[in-house]
């Protein structure tokens, strides 16, 4: 593709990708198969996996262009947000030929659900250290071990799973990288039900389970090197996702349901008070937008760095304070949670009051700033690996991991 | 919004940048901030005549170069990394500015030209006793004396009050608000410079008493004021990620390089974590202060307007954040006189009032928003 492409050149291929396909008039998998095959998937891919080879802060124009045009917008984080976010990147970049041609349509179509099989009960910040093994049998290297907080488990196609296949060297280099097809034998899926009621993640167990050798993503004893990979690519997901447009997302439910509030509740020197951190947060949700959309459109084609983790920080902070406000917002009838905490599945949010959902949503955002790693993990990236400041003395390196000591 | 800078403009920029690290050094700025004055008169010639910054918002017909909010922020920016010390805000930002949009053809003529040539050291007074920065609060009046006008009263804060050639001020007259021309050196005017927090930022409170001044707008300059005032908020907040960024810059190289307890200090989280929360405030408020600029190119006023009190509201407290956590990470040579962390600090504590509040900001897009 030309280096002097125009966001105009794409607006044009938006149209005529909408003259073939339109989302209002044909299904999901229809409509996102004909937008890989246009190249408008994930720009910044090369062509024919789905992109153009541009820069990233081209798929903006795209949004923006189909938003032009189509009522139906099919998001890639309702779709498949693990396959999209981090998934493909994954597979684009340390892949084998063969996953490339045969997965990587289908992750954008949302026809193949991934999920990613890295934190385990005694391993999250530290995962690095995990201890699920992985041995080598003939053509087959087989699995055995647990995995926790497990989102869409239990509605996945795919896992990547980082598993140990050398105990005796280093945490970091003991470790490969493999696709699991969590049908197989041996993978069990148990819902984990989170404070909100839901079991969005799960538990899973892995038992004997075979993965064939050529599912390896990246060489043994790599698989650090390729986790990587998914981690920047989970951390400007979650970031990038914060605001998609102006005033839209958490910052918009909030402003609505302010202004929707009882006029009675708030005495005046309250309502100045409130107005005034409603503004702050519209300012720090803006903000997050534009930083986003600064940070993409600087990446050339290729994996984000470190700085996707000031957008993810940054948004976990921001969203919990957003629902934090809406509770106070609400005020007594924020004592009532009307969703109730029935054992479930997650389902559509889409019939919901905006008051029921504020609720779901200040519990949910307690999430925010412990998925995809820590808040505090995220400045400890941003000191060391984008300041260069040095890291803390460490009583883990250069020692097998099988010596180092572990929860029970 | 596309928000992203041409080669034009990562080279002006990098002149920028090389020519203040030359002309305005901390040695260079602790001299003259010690001056009345506050500005290195050799430094203001050359940055007319080699850097052409002092027109760079002077349409070209009048002998600028004809620039925009975009060219002026990464100027200010660069500025503000060093804490330039110098009327440049009043002459080349605010009074510029005001000129452009509200004087009549014949001034700016007049005044355009000598500001961009490095002639004429001009600055904008609004603000009087209560100090604040609006066209609503100004209560000036100037009174018609046959063919002339004259003013009376007290214009306070003003910035460069001293050193200007020329004052621009606002004041009412025949039921409108007017923009005069006062001379530096008219009779009646009395300057008095104010012994100011922040060094580096020069202010006066100029007192009237039957001044002669020259009406040089025709019509009401309410419009007009609060414009080239967003333009100045705007110019400020990149001056303030330049100081931020500054600031983080010195915390993480002394970070790294004391030793404490057998280790540098920048391996303790507490040290960190600190330093990381600055990053994300300084990305934040660079994407505030670039997307204010690229909005008052942009020509949607309103979107313009919101995008400056958002610059103001989050690059002032940035600003102010790390100037403070500058000094806690430097400990006990971070509250030294010696040290220029104090200078951060003062300029980032000023920042948060001179021509109003974030609070205030936050308000007035609290009710734009319709909250
Ligand atoms: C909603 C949700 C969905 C998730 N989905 C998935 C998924 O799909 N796949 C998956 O693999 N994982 C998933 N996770 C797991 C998640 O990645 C981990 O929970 C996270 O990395 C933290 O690990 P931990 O829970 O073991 O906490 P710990 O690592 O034990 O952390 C506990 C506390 O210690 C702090 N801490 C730990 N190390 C340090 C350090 N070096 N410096 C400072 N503080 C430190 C942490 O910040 C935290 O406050 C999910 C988690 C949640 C909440």
């Amino acid at each position: 593709m030309a280096q002097e492409i125009t966001a105009e050149d794409i607006r044009a291929r938006v149209r005529k990708l909408l003259e073939e396909a339109h989302p209002d008039h044909v299904d999901q998998f229809t409509f996102r198969g004909k937008q890989y095959d246009h190249g408008l998937a994930w720009v910044h891919f090369p062509e024919g996996y789905g992109g153009l080879g541009i820069s990233p802060g081209f798929q903006a124009v795209v949004a923006d262009e189909l938003a032009k045009h189509a009522r139906t917008n099919y998001e890639d984080m309702m779709v498949n947000p693990i396959g999209i976010g981090m998934g493909a990147p994954t597979v684009l970049t340390h892949g084998t030929e063969w996953m490339k041609k045969n997965l990587l349509r289908r992750i954008f179509t949302g026809e193949d659900i991934w999920c990613q099989l890295f934190s385990e009960p005694s391993a999250g910040s530290d995962v690095a250290g995990l201890a699920t093994r992985a041995t080598r049998e003939g053509d087959n290297w087989v699995i055995n071990g647990q995995k926790v907080w497990t989102s869409f488990a239990h509605i996945s196609k795919w896992g990547m799973l980082l598993a140990r296949t050398n105990p005796d060297v280093p945490k970091h280099a003991g470790l490969s990288y493999f696709l699991l097809d969590m049908q197989s034998l041996g993978v069990e899926v148990r819902p984990l039900y989170q404070m909100t009621g839901e079991a969005e993640f799960n538990e899973v167990f892995l038992t004997d389970v075979k993965i064939p050798a050529d599912h390896l993503i990246g060489p043994e004893g790599e698989g650090w090197k390729v986790a990587i990979t998914t981690l920047m690519n989970e951390r400007s997901a979650i970031g990038g996702a914060g605001v998609p447009r102006k005033g839209s997302g958490s910052i918009g439910v909030l402003m609505n349901l302010w202004r929707s509030r009882e006029k009675s509740g708030f005495a005046p020197e309250s309502e100045v008070l409130m107005r005034e951190r409603i503004a702050k947060l519209y300012i720090e949700s803006e903000l997050l937008r534009i930083t986003s959309q600064r940070a993409r459109a600087a990446r050339k084609a290729g994996n984000p760095g470190p700085e996707g983790s000031v957008a993810k920080l940054v948004q976990a902070d921001v969203n919990k304070r957003i629902w934090e406000c809406a509770m106070d917002v609400l005020g007594p009838a924020s004592l009532i949670y009307e969703p109730g905490y029935a054992r479930r599945r997650p389902t559509s949010r889409a019939k919901e009051s905006r008051t029921a959902l504020a609720k779901y949503q200040f519990l949910r955002a307690r999430a925010n700033s412990i998925e995809g790693g820590t808040s505090e993990v995220m400045k400890n990236i941003l000191g060391e690996r984008v300041l260069g400041l040095p890291g803390e003395p460490r009583s883990d390196k250069d020692v097998p991991w099988k010596q180092i000591p572990r929860n029970g | 919004m596309d928000i992203s800078f041409t080669r034009e403009h990562d080279e002006l920029r990098e002149t920028v940048r090389r020519f203040l690290e030359k002309e305005s050094g901390e040695a260079a700025v602790r001299k003259v901030m010690e001056t009345e004055d506050g500005y290195d008169a050799r430094t203001w010639e050359r940055m007319a005549s080699e850097l052409s910054i002092l027109g760079l918002i002077v349409p070209e017909s009048y002998g600028g170069a004809g620039l925009g909010a975009v060219e002026m922020a990464i100027v200010f920016e660069e500025m503000g990394r060093v804490l330039y010390c110098g009327p440049f805000l009043a002459t080349a930002a605010l009074a510029a500015s005001i000129v452009r949009e509200a004087a009549t053809d014949a001034e700016k003529s007049r005044l355009l030209g000598e500001i961009a040539s490095g002639k004429l050291i001009t600055t904008l007074a609004i603000a009087e006793e209560s100090g604040e920065w609006s066209a609503e609060a100004v209560a000036m009046r100037a009174s018609r004396h046959g063919a002339n006008w004259r003013l009376d009263g007290v214009k306070d804060y003003v910035l460069d009050g001293n050193a200007a050639d020329v004052t621009l001020v606002a004041a009412k007259a025949d039921g409108h608000l007017a923009l005069f021309r006062v001379d530096g050196a008219a009779s009646g005017l009395e300057r008095v410079s104010l012994p100011t927090l922040d060094l580096t930022r020069k202010l006066s409170r100029l007192t009237f008493r039957g001044t002669p001044a020259t009406r040089i707008s025709d019509k009401d300059i309410r419009d007009a004021l609060s414009r080239a005032l967003d333009f100045g908020v705007a110019m400020v907040a990149a001056e303030q990620v330049g100081g931020a960024q500054r600031c983080l810059e010195m915390s993480v190289s002394h970070a790294k390089t004391r030793l404490q307890f057998g280790r540098p200090i920048g391996s303790f989280q507490a040290i960190k974590h600190r330093c990381a929360d600055m990053l994300v405030d300084v990305e934040f408020a660079r994407s505030a202060a670039y997307y204010a600029a690229f909005a008052l190119d942009g020509g949607d006023d309103a979107e313009a307007r919101e995008a400056v009190q958002i610059a103001k509201s989050f690059c002032s407290e940035a600003f102010y954040k790390a100037a403070a956590e500058n000094i806690q990470i430097h400990g006990g040579m971070g509250f030294t006189w010696e040290h220029p962390a104090h200078l951060y600090f003062k300029r980032a504590r000023t920042g948060l009032v001179m021509f109003g509040t974030p609070g205030e900001y936050r308000q007035k897009l609290a009710a734009s928003l319709g909250l």
